[in-house]
């Protein structure tokens, strides 16, 4: 059996099947993980897919911060456990501040939905550990709120630290230093505005997203 | 005692504020001049129970510095007034 990976499921979520469909078809075991669970226990890696968690109302991921399960993904994490946010879960992930700065709104006001090219700047992460740095991959972002900002302070321990994991090769969203995505100090926590599970079939157009995700199961099975 | 109460969360300076950027930009079109300056924000009225004005404004102050508004984009400012 493959890593076990749980992917989390807001009311208001919608990307939670393509995620558990492209991890599944690289073997993982897959299961979803209601947003009432208080435990994580057993799983090797946890998700937050994308979608509107409670609506998106107040601000993306500001109510779905106070979910029952962000209590055990904070413990997860802080454990060394991986845990990757795509999008929505991206935006939850800095609503908790498991990852630092916030996503605000795209410069032109506008829902972007369409494929990006981004470029591998990092591989000390989970989701690109063994990833050539400077790869290019195309994967589509689909967003209102992916305009990545942090303070001056922030973005200097992001670069120190070589946490910046993907940049726009041309920034769609106003995004601080072209940022798509980036992980924490322990870079077993990352958060990313592009959506790899829907870059996972050559009948969807690309099968970029599944280097990502490939790279994350590879991590896993490595420290089993 | 019995509080209404007014956060108003407004984005920080230095933040890039899209929205209020393009409100600015559409009010020449509309034959307003004069206008040099918009920040888009938003506002929320809540009606307290505390024992005192400064209970009422610390317990409006903390919920909207923890949920209200993301202190990394955003601050929250509060104004009370008794029933």
């Amino acid at each position: 059996m493959g890593p076990r990976v749980g992917v989390v499921v807001f009311p208001g979520t919608n990307c939670e099947y393509d995620a558990a469909t492209a991890l599944a078809s690289l073997g993982a075991d897959v299961r979803y993980v209601w947003h009432h669970a208080a435990s994580l226990d057993g799983l090797d890696v946890v998700v937050l897919p994308g979608g509107f968690a409670h609506g998106d109302y107040l601000r993306p991921g500001a109510i779905a911060r106070f979910s029952e399960v962000m209590g055990a993904v904070v413990a997860f994490a802080e454990a060394g456990g991986a845990v990757i946010g795509i999008c929505n879960g991206f935006q939850v992930l800095c609503e908790s501040r498991l990852l630092p700065g916030a996503l605000q709104k795209n410069a032109g006001l506008t829902f972007l939905c369409q494929p990006t090219e981004l470029e591998v700047v990092s591989d000390r992460s989970v989701l690109t550990r063994g990833v050539a740095i400077g790869r290019r991959l195309t994967i589509p972002i689909n967003h209102f709120s992916g305009a990545y900002v942090c303070d001056a302070v922030t973005l200097k321990k992001l670069h120190e630290g070589d946490r910046v994991l993907l940049r726009y090769t041309s920034n769609p969203n106003g995004s601080v230093d072209d940022i798509a995505g980036i992980a924490n100090d322990g870079g077993n926590v990352v958060g990313l505005m592009p959506h790899p599970e829907r870059a996972s079939s050559d009948l969807l157009g690309s099968r970029d997203g599944l280097v990502l995700f490939e790279a994350v199961l590879a991590s896993v099975r490595a420290s089993v | 005692m019995r509080f209404d109460a007014r956060v108003e969360v407004t984005l920080r300076d230095g933040i890039a504020d899209p929205e209020g950027a393009t409100i600015e930009r559409a009010l020449p079109a509309l034959g307003f001049s004069g206008v040099t300056e918009v920040r888009a924000g938003r506002s929320f009225r809540l009606v307290l129970d505390a024992d005192s004005e400064a209970a009422a404004r610390v317990l409006a102050q903390s919920l909207a510095d923890r949920l209200l508004a993301n202190p990394v984009l955003e601050r929250a400012a509060v104004e009370l007034a008794a029933r």
